[in-house]
């Protein structure tokens, strides 16, 4: 029975005083008090950030430039160098990736809380986490002033990426195995290691091919931008073009950049469909 | 008559031959990517030998973490970035439902509609964040208004395409008893599908909201506002001890968000 019934049979006093009228709005109004306070802060925001109408039709005749100065796009002027960073950028990601699995294979049996102790649990969580906390971009300045420009930088920053991101999946899909196959191995006397390859590790196999096909996906897509703090890859010229207000060629490499990106979610989608 | 003992020996296989073929050739396929990029790929050794070297003298040049420098100029980008990350979802909210709705194959019959929202949908997808800021701040000028616009574009296909996947899911039972009793096309979305997705879509809205927190922390790398920009800053100028103060500010901020999101995403559902 809820509140309104329950008053209406006489059970429950009617709204009197604020804190029975706040508990009312609270009950019945959830929604639409919510919805207030949401658009409430919009316009705050909005305020705060300095937005106005005027500044967004503004863009919008800017927007019609642009659009106009973007096409049609200029593939020609500048093709080995797309070619080539594009070819980096490819590169990039694949070695994160295997580099990244590597790391978060051991990372996330470690990470396990059916399986480790809490001793050993709780510090590789927080690597996990402090990986995954920080936009590969912001990794990517740290690793570039460390140890130079260049793709080196791109790779590991993107392995840090692949570590917080497949770490923690890999953690929980860990947690959710039935303990009933383990146990079994267990109980034939094997040692933890075989307990880890026979009980554990097929149970969860497929999710972790899984994981690891997103995450060739998501650092395909991070490595086309990785360029911009000099990590390499096609984002160094895509920022440069930008910067010299060469549209055509901006536009050139974002359509080549859109097509990798289709190409390998269909790629990782296959690959993840082979391995179900 | 008994088939027991007649000699007839059967090999069992988990995996069709074309599922064996396949997973080798992506087993080769990888390795020979790996090799290839190895080989190809522009590191330079010595480099690499020192990593650990230049990144140890990094943290011992971030030491002791600059405080002062939070209070003077970073909390307040910080909180400009929270608003940028939630306008910008916010924004998502209102284009994404359209859009996701249009994709939904059990929605629209008409194939071109369909090909049309999804196509939108994966170029919303395509581009990186990063990208669509710059194309912002050439349009809107440098500023929080193009990182909010950059923001929206990108979550709008993220949003869109887990919407539309929730709607394709839904149960069609209270969808028929609604068209059974001729309601309009309205009252059969909203009282037939909607509350079906609704749950999932404040969920995907808030997850979306987690991850557009971490991007807008690097929006202000290309002028669009944010907490990017003091942090940009402070590193062109080698200011490490201050750098060390905004990224704890970023790590506990998207720590907060996180747990807030976990919350109350299992309130939600």
């Amino acid at each position: 029975m809820d509140a309104l019934t329950r008053r209406a049979l006489g059970e429950m006093p009617f709204p009197s005083g604020w804190g029975d009228r706040l508990r009312w709005l609270g009950e019945r109004q959830g929604g639409r008090v919510a919805a207030i306070l949401v658009v409430g802060y919009a316009v705050y925001a909005s305020l705060a950030l300095g937005f106005t109408p005027a500044r967004f039709w503004a863009g919008l005749t800017h927007g019609g430039v642009f659009l106009r100065r973007l096409f049609p796009p200029d593939f020609a002027t500048r093709w080995s160098d797309i070619q080539y960073d594009m070819l980096e950028s490819v590169e990039i990601a694949i070695l994160a990736s295997v580099l990244g699995i590597a790391v978060s294979l051991p990372m996330g049996l470690l990470g396990a809380r059916n399986l480790m102790p809490a001793w050993i649990t709780w510090p590789v969580r927080g690597i996990v986490s402090v990986c995954r906390s920080f936009h590969p971009v912001i990794v990517g300045i740290v690793f570039v002033k460390a140890i130079g420009f260049g793709p080196l930088a791109g790779v590991l920053t993107l392995a840090v990426a692949s570590v917080g991101f497949i770490g923690k999946l890999f953690t929980e899909a860990v947690e959710e195995i039935s303990l009933k196959q383990v146990e079994a191995v267990r109980a034939t006397g094997a040692s933890f290691s075989n307990v880890l390859i026979f009980g554990v590790l097929p149970q969860v196999s497929a999710r972790f091919v899984g994981f690891s096909t997103y995450q060739l996906d998501s650092n395909l897509r991070n490595s086309t931008i990785l360029g911009i703090v000099g990590a390499g890859g096609i984002g160094g010229t895509l920022f440069a073009a930008f910067q010299r207000f060469d549209y055509n060629i901006v536009c050139a490499i974002v359509i080549v950049i859109v097509g990798l990106i289709m190409v390998g979610e269909v790629v990782s989608e296959q690959i993840r469909k082979l391995f179900q | 008559m008994n088939q027991v003992g007649t000699g007839i020996t059967r090999e069992w296989r988990r995996f069709t031959p074309r599922e064996r073929a396949g997973r080798s050739a992506v087993y080769v396929a990888t390795v020979l990517a790996v090799v290839v990029s190895i080989r190809s790929i522009e590191i330079i050794p010595e480099f690499l030998r020192d990593t650990p070297d230049q990144i140890a003298d990094l943290f011992v040049r971030m030491w002791p973490v600059d405080w002062g420098f939070l209070v003077g100029a970073a909390v307040g980008t910080m909180i400009e970035t929270i608003h940028i990350a939630t306008l910008g979802t916010l924004t998502t909210l209102v284009l994404a439902l359209p859009l996701g709705v249009l994709a939904a194959r059990n929605i629209v019959t008409n194939p071109a509609v369909r090909f049309g929202a999804k196509l939108l949908l994966v170029a919303s997808r395509s581009v990186n964040s990063l990208v669509w800021a710059l194309f912002f701040v050439a349009v809107f000028g440098p500023g929080a208004l193009a990182g909010t616009v950059a923001i929206t574009f990108r979550s709008i296909g993220f949003v869109g395409k887990l919407l539309g996947e929730a709607l394709e899911e839904a149960a069609p039972g209270p969808v028929e008893a609604m068209l059974a009793v001729g309601a309009p096309w309205p009252s059969v979305f909203l009282k037939g599908y909607w509350p079906q997705v609704k749950p999932a879509f404040y969920s995907i809205l808030l997850l979306r909201w987690d991850i557009n927190v971490r991007e807008s922390s690097v929006l202000g790398l290309v002028g669009a506002g944010g907490i990017g920009l003091v942090l940009d800053s402070a590193i062109n100028v080698f200011q490490w001890r201050a750098v060390a103060a905004v990224l704890v500010l970023i790590l506990a901020v998207v720590l907060l968000a996180e747990v807030a999101v976990t919350w109350l995403r299992k309130r939600i559902m």
